[in-house]
């Protein structure tokens, strides 16, 4: 008796999904960019054998700092003219700069602490954590009560209609381009990294060092050099993922605004096997829960869907993202694996 | 005569170098984290409100925050209630580190056990303290170790690292806490969604305004935990699989069982510490309920070396450090957050250890964070078998 009713709910159900799709795309694409970017800042950094579990925290600084930068440079230099794509203007991009320049300045102490210090990276990387949480709620106190005047934020792109209404496709474009400079730049720079990781001399060298550092270094790759770079080069993607939170997702900054998204993006990681695309992939997917809640928020269904979509408790949609997370962590971790030197500090043999 | 005063001479000088050796860096570590806060005040003090740059702030805001924890009986009694908790999280964390375990779930484990136990006190609300308070602390601890065992259990079959699953978990219990507080926990016409209070099982008052029973709890878990790791197999077992999981494998221990254990038993005793908190001061839980216990305690288990009496030593030294930050916010206006960055600071300098014990040339000083080096070992890798 009761299945007849639950197959109507979940075929009602699908084809909601489907009329919603172009929405629900979009929403998934722009909610799953912090992810992507925490994910690929993961692989970047991992690939070449170093932990980062600081990438949170890393986030965290760059949105901050991009908010408060912006702040800064709208009070000496005015607010500018936007240019017609983008709504990019001067502030706004010496906020961007600086927000990157202060994720990798967070990176170099978690450089610094795993890869000189040779300490447990997860706790470095918790450090980095602690102290983000610590400084941007303290400064954002500081500085809140004051409501001081942001430089905004970027525009997502405007695509003419007849792109965005093809038939097929159009859904898939406007989902992947119709968004901020920092979205397309994080889509541009994922088949960047992927190209680079696996048919560029430092991509090479990159897997090299994370896989085997030891017989990398007898051929003369410089591993400590090499992980330094990546994990600084790491943290400005990371910074990336925070100036997005702040500039393109929303207008200004709130007290630990990332949400767990960059932990969200390391499993993004695992679960993409240690390679940009994939990264993305999942961070599409985790963030896809979302994207549907909102679509039930912005488009309530009718009907017998209607009803039983409001008495599901918003609670339910705010854990999603997390359980999901878990749940495909936990099925695909033992066929994904990770770097065989990932997490151990590097040792050069003494010259004797 | 001589031979027998030689020999309390040479065990005094003993106690002294074992002072020293366990002492030297942490305290060091306090001392640099707190100037390092300092520095951060200083460069800060012109953002203050109504407040010129001001190089005199630290001393004011330190003496607010010194006052505030010390300076009165109320406030070392509330010094005392928010160690408490510190405390009871930190042992079960410090007891994941002993494992090579990092329980970052703390957050989840304390909201869990906090709300496991309100659900607890309504079944039992009035039927007295002494039924009461065993059945909601009861209650609280199992959630709590139901939380703790989850990301130990998938650790265990999948090889999910728990450094992800656990912060996951966190999100989950607060989404979870504040549908139940909102929903079937409701106190019913309350215009916000808040919780009935605990009726019977509230922890009865010791000291002053708000030192409940909870205190006791918190102490004596101290020298039980001890006991456990130290003095029993399971415990010994523990710290084997930490040291070594290969070497305890070998050994005919059963690692992933270890884990599961290690996990459920640091949850239980991060939930007591949410169900005491929540059963001795609360009394009620809000649907904003959260909590800095769970990432403070880790701070707490790394500054006192995973040790039940490092741990005892540094709750009480964060406690305060809590306890006074709400001082200094009033009278000094430095946001209570500094706590966090003078704690981050810490924790830097205790991580780097090695690099400040050779530029100080200290001598004869134990190092580093000991028992942690296998936690990046096991991450995301099959490893554990």
């Amino acid at each position: 008796m009761t299945e007849i009713p639950v197959l109507g709910l979940v075929i009602q159900f699908a084809g909601f999904l489907l009329d919603q799709l172009p929405f629900i795309a979009h929403a998934a694409v722009g909610l799953s960019i912090p992810i992507a970017l925490a994910g690929m800042c993961g692989v970047v950094s991992e690939r070449s054998g170093v932990v980062n579990i600081g990438l949170e925290g890393m986030m965290l600084t760059a949105a901050f700092v991009a908010w408060v930068s912006g702040v800064v440079a709208v009070a000496a230099l005015g607010p500018g003219t936007a240019t017609p794509a983008f709504g990019i203007t001067l502030p706004l991009l010496i906020a961007l700069a600086v927000a990157v320049l202060s994720g990798m300045a967070m990176a170099t102490i978690h450089a610094w602490l795993s890869i000189s210090v040779r300490a447990d990276q997860i706790i470095s990387g918790v450090i980095i954590n602690v102290a983000a949480a610590g400084l941007t709620g303290y400064l954002n106190t500081l500085i809140a009560s004051q409501s001081p005047i942001g430089a905004g934020g970027f525009t997502p792109l405007q695509l003419p209609a007849e792109l965005t209404s093809l038939p097929v496709v159009g859904w898939l474009i406007n989902a992947l381009f119709a968004q901020g400079p920092i979205a397309i730049g994080a889509l541009i720079l994922m088949i960047v990294l992927q190209v680079w990781l696996f048919r560029s001399r430092w991509g090479l060298r990159t897997r090299a060092v994370g896989e085997h550092p030891r017989a990398a270094e007898t051929v003369g790759i410089n591993v400590v050099r090499l992980r330094y770079r990546n994990v600084i080069l790491s943290g400005a993607i990371a910074a990336l993922g925070g100036a997005y939170l702040s500039m393109e997702l929303t207008n200004s900054f709130q007290a630990d605004m990332t949400q767990g998204m960059g932990f969200i993006g390391l499993a993004a990681m695992i679960v993409g096997r240690w390679t940009p695309v994939g990264a993305f992939g999942a961070a599409v997917l985790f963030a896809s829960t979302r994207a549907v809640s909102r679509a039930i928020i912005f488009a309530a269904p009718t009907g017998d869907l209607g009803t039983f979509l409001s008495g599901i408790p918003s609670q339910v949609w705010d854990a999603l993202p997390y359980l999901v997370t878990i749940i495909v962590l936990a099925g695909l971790i033992g066929r994904s694996i990770p770097p065989a030197a990932d997490g151990q500090p590097y040792e050069r043999e003494a010259a004797t | 005569m001589s031979a027998a005063r030689r020999s309390l001479r040479d065990r005094a000088v003993a106690a002294i170098r074992l002072a020293w050796s366990t002492l030297a860096l942490p305290v060091l570590a306090i001392f640099l984290g707190l100037l390092a806060g300092a520095v951060v005040i200083i460069l800060t003090s012109g953002l203050v409100p109504n407040h010129p740059f001001d190089p005199g702030l630290p001393l004011r805001a330190y003496s607010a925050l010194f006052d505030g924890a010390l300076g009165s009986d109320n406030g070392r009694v509330e010094t005392l209630v928010q160690a408490a908790p510190l405390m009871l999280a930190a042992l079960g964390i410090g007891l994941g580190f002993k494992a090579g375990l990092f329980n970052i779930g703390g957050r989840g484990q304390f909201l869990m056990g906090a709300v496991a136990s309100v659900a607890a006190a309504q079944l039992v609300h009035d039927s007295g303290p002494l039924v009461a308070i065993p059945v909601a602390l009861v209650a609280g601890a199992a959630v709590g170790a139901a939380w703790g065992f989850l990301p130990g259990f998938l650790k265990a079959v999948s090889g999910a690292h728990e450094v992800v699953t656990t912060i996951m978990l966190n999100y989950v219990a607060v989404a979870l806490l504040s549908w139940l507080v909102a929903g079937p926990l409701r106190l019913p016409k309350s215009p916000q969604p808040v919780t009935n209070d605990v009726g019977d099982a509230a922890l009865p008052i010791l000291l002053g305004r708000d030192g409940h029973i909870g205190i006791i709890l918190a102490f004596l878990a101290v020298p039980i935990v001890w006991f456990f790791l130290y003095k029993t197999t399971r415990g010994f077992e523990i710290r084997a699989v930490g040291a070594n999981p290969d070497a305890s494998r070998y050994a005919g221990m059963k690692p992933r069982r270890m884990i599961v254990l290690t996990m459920s038993i640091s949850g239980l005793l991060v939930g007591l510490a949410g169900a005491g908190n929540v059963l001795g001061l609360n009394h009620e839980i809000p649907a904003s309920f959260s909590t800095t216990v769970g990432f403070d305690a880790i701070t707490v288990a790394l500054l006192g070396r995973s040790h039940p009496i490092g741990i005892m030593l540094s709750a009480l030294l964060f406690g305060a450090l809590r306890q006074g930050s709400q001082g200094m916010q009033i009278d000094a206006g430095v946001p209570s957050q500094l706590v966090d960055v003078v704690q981050a600071t810490i924790l830097l300098f205790l991580v780097a250890s090695p690099v400040i014990q050779a530029v100080l040339r200290l001598r004869g000083v134990s190092s580093g964070l000991g028992t942690t080096e296998t936690m990046t070992k096991t991450y995301g890798t099959e490893s554990v078998r």
